[in-house]
């Protein structure tokens, strides 16, 4: 059972506390959209085996959204951080880049920054 | 001659000795009762102990060929001591006798076998072994179906299962503890109790748990000598020691269970199951959190795979040896010890020591034993190098061995006359734990066992490795090595923790020095087919080593496939005893080294842990929370028929005294219509937003505009999710300039928050709006009728007349006295009022309003009454018309979707090609043409089949009842181009095979004008 | 006018009490806001909490809820005037205040073995180091959400919703039972 350090109130919640929204950083798609722009922001999700950026809620606490950086493989947390933003911030890919370097995941990577 | 004689079973005995056991308080004697026969143990005994002194060593029978089972282990490997415990709320199957303590009046009787345990019927199996072969099941379900249905079926249903299921409920009650340490010790043994007194040194917050309900593990049985101390000495000042740390705490009891990711680890604590208790919970399950893990588990013997290994009287050496040294008990009077291993002679000298008779020491190491073997050889004990057990004799019993050579096909040598073998196939690391998170494996040759590779240990949230292994289950055998190993992990830990444990010389121990072990995996090494298929390597499940070799050559290579096949470690020990014996007997069939054919998973729980420890506190009243409205005991007090809606429970009806449910439902409805109903509303949710943005944001929301309402206002909206399916409704009230509350659907307040807060934190987070959901600050109060203006103006307070609270408009005011938010709303076609106070006075005004409207013969209502009126007139309800498929255009909603609005939530999903589908079913009314009620759900049949050979659709019931106003059946449906189609009449199949007929109508069955709510 | 609903109340190893209504009013805004503080602070006499803190005296306290948001706690029967205040202070400015006394059921526990009761019910570190008195904490108790702060290290306030007043009473009277005292801290 994993714990994520919720950004927002600093408290460190056990997955009981929280509630797990999907993938993170995706780019709403509407009116005006085509449909394959479409379908990809409503069904298509990566699923990768390692580096992955995730949603969650602290549902039993604070109430607020937040951003997890994790590896799917060895549930290992290379940061939490806040759901304004549309990319993962710099040290977050600077964490996820000196334990997994080359990492890559949609647009985003370790060369982000470099 | 003296053989001859021993082979009466019945004088050979396991008895209590007149002196030892180290574990005993000979001075208590307690009274058990076991297959109705009373009997005496001592304190401290485990149900195991107490049975051998009373010479009952067959305990049950094996599962599938029902064979007789005697003790074999010690502790929590044990696979055959399994018995019913218990009686009434307290009974409990499969309850092992080993881990058993023994109390005052407990009662036990043996598990599978019919009649009685000395004769069983089902021990014919044992004589059709051969045709119960690996994979008998499998191979079964293949062969003739009748066969299956006739014969194996109920042959298999009768033999089937171990202990009966308990049938009453459980009277004990259970608890959970959350616990955050530093480092957790799974293990009380020398290793796990060094471990913490380095650690505790640290300055860590330290947690020991042990198992059993003493400390110390096997050193003081097998005598080690600590810091010139006796074990026992050394065990008693350390426990002291750790007792004067404060950052330490020791409990005795609680098993370490599983291990799991991020640190959790879950222990299993036993409170009264050695002292049954009313007061105290029986068992609390610790749901901890560890920074770093040490598992102390210690090791586990394993058996030898001879002919007869199963027979009563074959035991682990390390079994024998601590029943004499713990609890003064000999399994026999003559016992002949079989090894691999140096350990074994420790029980020849024990027994030795207790005046019991050794026999001979068979070694199957053609170079023999060390240090041990010759102290065993200077008590006189006869020791045979290179030999092993051709065949076990006896049958309920133990009656002697036959000798041959290990290294031959088992040509006898020789029979000895013994009622007890000790047998020792060497020790296997317990790595469970480590094992469970994914902590890897390697091979050790020296030892011929797997312990924890510390290269490939489970990692935490961090990436580090949080578990550690120490003492015999990092395969440290030895005293000294377990106490240094156990010294050097608790400091490496307490590093990896930020703290530093001060330099101190771990305690020194006096080890013996010992030869090394060979690898035994057969006895003797060119066994034929009729000695192997006489090897037990799974007691419990009855699996042999020829039924691995015939899993093997039937092409079962995979060892987790084999486990499936066999059955093989799959009993409740999931094979303690039988997994690397097993393993070695597949390796050798497939001409593998052991470690490339690997080990099957260890997932937890290391032993069963019982339901109620899972369940917590959440048994009886207690099992799930129950929502209450604030008029909740009213309802209770009158006649509440209950529906769950959620959590919540609501009054589905009232019910009179002699009234039926249904009958009930129809007088609510009609008291409603004609006069004046009341519905407690308090569970539709209440959700305020407000801010500068509140109007642009509640626009994207629902489906129709909300920006435009103006205060003082109500206006009903849709929600729906982004891929265009409603998901929710209700009545959204424009408060003032910047705050609207948005009324939505009983069960969709918590979510319909959640689905706010998600929008605006992670996706319009520009935007200045704040929410908060205030359901449960009001009773909402539902006055409904004709007569409910007249109740409210009985009440007075303020102005309610058409003029200054007309249809859909919302004001503040008082009535009655109470301070109160009144809606113009209506869900039931007929003039009302939802009535808001805060839920405190929620009561009181109920109570006021139930006074004032007898004159109207005010009438309480459920939710059937609710459901009844809203479906005549043709309201939709979210969750009956709607099931997350649903678009607001399917249901003739389209009034409600903006045309003005660029964006909302779904509106580009619903320009999707499938969402625009002209052929998509649609909402009607359906009118029966006996006037009777539609089954719920029922499909229109169409004309011809499907690819799948089923009757074509063409249209379902969404909601249907027995209107009381009407005087007949009416419902909702969806129906292919069903508002072209007013006035046909289609089909509905009923389960019975008879057919339905309904006619298509508008869905609105009454007051289509709304002449009745809008006066 | 008063509730006709008698309080519950329980005696274990840890006395379980639930307290008559008290004033609650959930405040939106801007924390670090001058006149958001003031208000707080003037209508409770307490100082403003930092995170996850709770600074509360007998019925006035304000608690720590999220970044943006409290819970100011008045006398129940002060609601209307500390609601009119809050109002008249913030107006003009981006907030939320909402009454939300009626929603809620305030607990009182009492005992050595308070942190206990909690631990057995709630996923949270409860040891005197972690948890001291005025930490505050927003979590699941059993099945529902909760929050709760110590005044001292005897005696507890927990807040649920009122919907579920008598599960979490139940939960907290069977984890407050005498004889179940874990005596772990």
């Amino acid at each position: 059972m994993l714990i994520l350090h919720c950004p927002y109130c600093g408290v460190d919640a056990e997955e009981t506390e929280l509630h797990a929204g999907g993938q993170a950083h995706l780019t709403r798609e509407t009116v005006g959209s085509d449909d394959e722009a479409f379908e990809d922001y409503l069904f298509m999700r990566e699923n990768p085996k390692g580096v992955h950026f995730e949603r969650w809620r602290h549902a039993s606490g604070c109430g607020k959204w937040f951003h997890a950086a994790r590896c799917t493989t060895t549930l290992e947390v290379f940061g939490t951080y806040s759901a304004q933003t549309t990319a993962p911030p710099r040290e977050i890919c600077d964490a996820i880049s000196g334990k997994r370097p080359g990492w890559s995941w949609k647009t985003f990577s370790a060369r982000m920054f470099s | 001659m003296e053989l001859e004689n021993l082979q009466r079973e019945d004088v050979l005995m396991s008895t209590r000795l007149a002196a030892g056991g180290r574990l005993l308080n000979r001075g208590k004697s307690v009274r058990f009762e076991f297959n109705g026969k009373h009997l005496r143990g001592f304190d401290g005994d485990t149900l195991a102990s107490a049975l051998l002194a009373n010479d009952q060593m067959l305990m049950g029978r094996s599962f599938k060929y029902h064979r007789p089972r005697g003790l074999v282990a010690s502790g929590a490997e044990e696979p055959n001591g399994l018995v019913n415990l218990g009686k009434g709320g307290r009974f409990e199957p499969n309850a092992r006798v080993t881990t058993t303590e023994l109390f005052d009046g407990l009662t036990a009787t043996s598990q599978n076998h019919w009649p009685s345990l000395d004769f069983d019927v089902g021990v014919v199996n044992n004589y059709a072994a051969r045709f119960l072969p690996a994979g008998f099941y499998y191979k079964t379900f293949i062969q003739p179906r009748a066969a299956w249905k006739h014969v194996f079926e109920p042959f298999i249903r009768q033999s089937a299962g171990l202990g009966k299921a308990p049938k009453d409920r459980d009277v004990d009650t259970y608890e959970h503890f959350y616990a955050f340490v530093d480092v957790l010790i799974v293990g009380g043994g020398i290793a796990g109790l060094q471990a913490a007194k380095t650690a505790g040194a640290s300055g860590a917050k330290v947690l020991l748990i042990e198992q059993t309900g003493h400390w110390g593990g096997r050193a003081p049985v097998d005598g080690a000598v600590i810091d010139g101390k006796s074990a026992d000495d050394w065990i008693n000042n350390t426990l002291d020691l750790l007792d004067k740390m404060e950052n330490v705490q020791v409990r005795s009891r609680l098993m370490g269970a599983g291990i799991y990711d991020h640190g959790y680890a879950l222990a299993h604590e036993r409170l009264t199951d050695h002292a049954p208790s009313d007061d105290m919970p029986r068992h609390r399950l610790w749901r901890i959190r560890a920074k770093q893990i040490i598992t102390a588990t210690g090791a586990i013997e394993r058996p030898l795979s001879f002919a007869g290994n199963d027979i009563p009287g074959v035991m682990l050496a390390s079994a024998v040896r601590d029943y004499v040294v713990n609890y003064g008990v000999s399994a026999g009077d003559r016992t002949v010890v079989v090894t691999n291993n140096d350990d074994a002679y420790r029980t020849a000298i024990a027994l030795k020591g207790a005046g019991l008779d050794v026999p001979l020491i068979l070694d199957a190491r053609a170079s023999g034993g060390g240090a041990l073997a010759e102290e065993a050889a200077a008590l006189g004990i006869r020791i045979a190098n290179g030999k092993a057990i051709a065949s076990v004799k006896g049958g309920k019993r133990v009656t002697g061995v036959q000798v041959c050579a290990q290294a031959g096909e088992g040509a006898v040598l020789e029979e000895i006359a013994c009622d007890a073998i000790a047998m020792s196939g060497g020790w296997s690391p317990v790595v469970h734990l480590w094992s469970h998170c994914g902590g890897k494996l390697i091979w050790d040759d020296a030892h011929a066992h797997f312990r924890p590779d510390a290269d490939r240990a489970p990692t935490g949230a961090d990436g580090e490795p949080f578990v550690s292994v120490t003492g015999g289950a990092d395969g440290a055998m030895s005293f000294s090595g377990a106490l240094a190993n156990a010294d050097e992990t608790a400091r490496h830990v307490s590093k990896r923790i930020g703290r530093k444990a001060k330099k101190a010389t771990p305690p020194n121990a006096d080890d013996v020095e010992m030869a090394p072990l060979a690898p035994v995996w057969k006895m003797p090494q060119g066994a034929g087919i009729k000695l192997r298929s006489k090897m037990w390597l799974d007691y419990q499940n009855d699996v042999k080593v020829s039924d691995v070799q015939l899993a093997a050559q039937e092409g079962f290579e995979s060892v987790e496939h084999t486990k499936r096949y066999t059955t093989l470690g799959m009993a409740t020990d999931q094979g303690k005893l039988s997994n690397i014996n097993g393993l070695a007997v597949l390796a050798d069939s497939l001409n593998e080294e052991i470690p490339q054919v690997g080990t099957t998973t260890f997932r937890p729980p290391y032993t069963p842990i019982s339901m109620g420890s899972i369940a917590g506190e959440a048994t009886g009243e207690r099992f799930q929370p129950l929502r209450r409205t604030p008029l909740h005991d009213w309802h209770a007090g009158n006649g509440a028929y209950w529906e769950p809606v959620g959590h919540w429970r609501r009054p589905y009806c009232f019910q009179r005294s002699g009234e039926s449910v249904e009958d009930a439902v129809q007088r609510e409805v009609k008291a409603t219509r004609d006069s004046l109903g009341l519905l407690d509303a308090s569970t539709l949710g209440k959700i305020i937003v407000k801010g500068p943005d509140a109007g642009k944001f509640l626009d994207m929301l629902y489906t129709n505009m909300m920006s435009t309402l103006k205060p003082g206002r109500c206006r009903y909206g849709l929600m729906c999710s982004e891929n265009g399916f409603l998901m929710d409704d209700g009545v959204v009230a424009r408060i003032d300039e910047d705050t609207w509350l948005c009324h939505t659907t009983t069960g969709g307040a918590d979510h319909i928050h959640a689905h706010m807060e998600e929008w605006l934190q992670t996706e319009w987070w520009d935007w200045q709006v704040f929410t908060a959901n205030v359901t449960e600050q009001y009773a909402q109060i539902a006055v409904v009728g004709p007569n409910a203006r007249n109740l409210l103006e009985k009440l007075g307070g303020m102005d309610v007349s058409a003029d200054a609270l007309p249809f859909m408009a919302w004001a503040d005011g008082q009535i009655g006295g109470f301070d109160v938010r009144a809606y113009r709303i209506s869900f039931s076609g007929e003039l009302s009022y939802e009535i808001a106070v805060p839920a405190s006075q929620g009561r009181a005004f109920w109570d006021a309003l139930l006074e004032a409207g007898a004159e109207w013969q005010v009438t309480p209502y459920g939710t059937e009454a609710l459901h009844i009126m809203r479906a005549e007139k043709g309201f939709i309800m979210i969750g009956d018309e709607t099931d997350g498929t649903v678009i607001p255009q399917d249901l003739g909603l389209d009034w409600a979707l903006s045309k003005k609005k660029n964006d909302y939530l779904g509106k580009r999903a619903q320009q999707r090609s499938h969402m625009a589908d002209p052929d998509r079913w649609k909402l009607v009314g359906l009118e029966t043409l006996d006037g009777s009620v539609l089954p719920d759900g029922a499909y229109a049949t169409a004309d011809g089949t499907n690819a799948n050979g089923q009757r074509n659709t063409q249209g379902r019931v969404t909601s249907t009842y027995h209107s009381p106003t009407l005087g007949r059946g009416i419902a909702m449906g969806l129906v292919l181009n069903g508002p072209d189609r007013i006035g046909e009449v289609i089909d509905f199949p009923k389960t019975d095979g008879s057919i339905v007929k309904a006619k298509i109508v508008n869905p609105v069955f009454y007051d289509p004008e709304g002449e009745k709510q809008n006066v | 006018m008063s509730e006709v609903q008698g309080l519950l109340r329980s005696d274990g190893f840890v006395a379980v009490r639930q307290l008559p209504l008290r004033g609650m009013i959930t405040v939106k805004g801007d924390l670090s806001a001058t006149a958001l503080k003031n208000v707080a602070t003037g209508l409770s006499g307490v100082d403003f909490p930092g995170p996850r803190e709770c600074n509360c005296v007998g019925d006035n306290g304000i608690a720590w809820m999220a970044p943006d948001e409290i819970l100011l706690m008045v006398t129940h029967a002060t609601i209307p005037d500390a609601m009119a205040k809050v109002a008249a202070t913030l107006q003009g400015q981006h907030y939320l205040a909402a009454d939300v006394s009626d929603a809620r059921t305030i607990f009182e526990l009492e005992g050595a073995g308070v942190r206990e009761v909690i631990a057995k019910l709630a996923p949270v570190d409860l040891a005197p180091d972690v948890f001291p008195p005025s930490a505050f904490r927003r979590t699941r108790l059993g099945q529902v959400p909760a929050a709760f702060w110590l005044k001292d290290n005897q005696t507890a306030e927990l807040i649920c919703f009122r919907s579920v007043t008598q599960y979490v009473f139940d939960i907290l009277t069977h984890a407050a039972r005498a004889n179940t005292q874990v005596s772990y801290f």
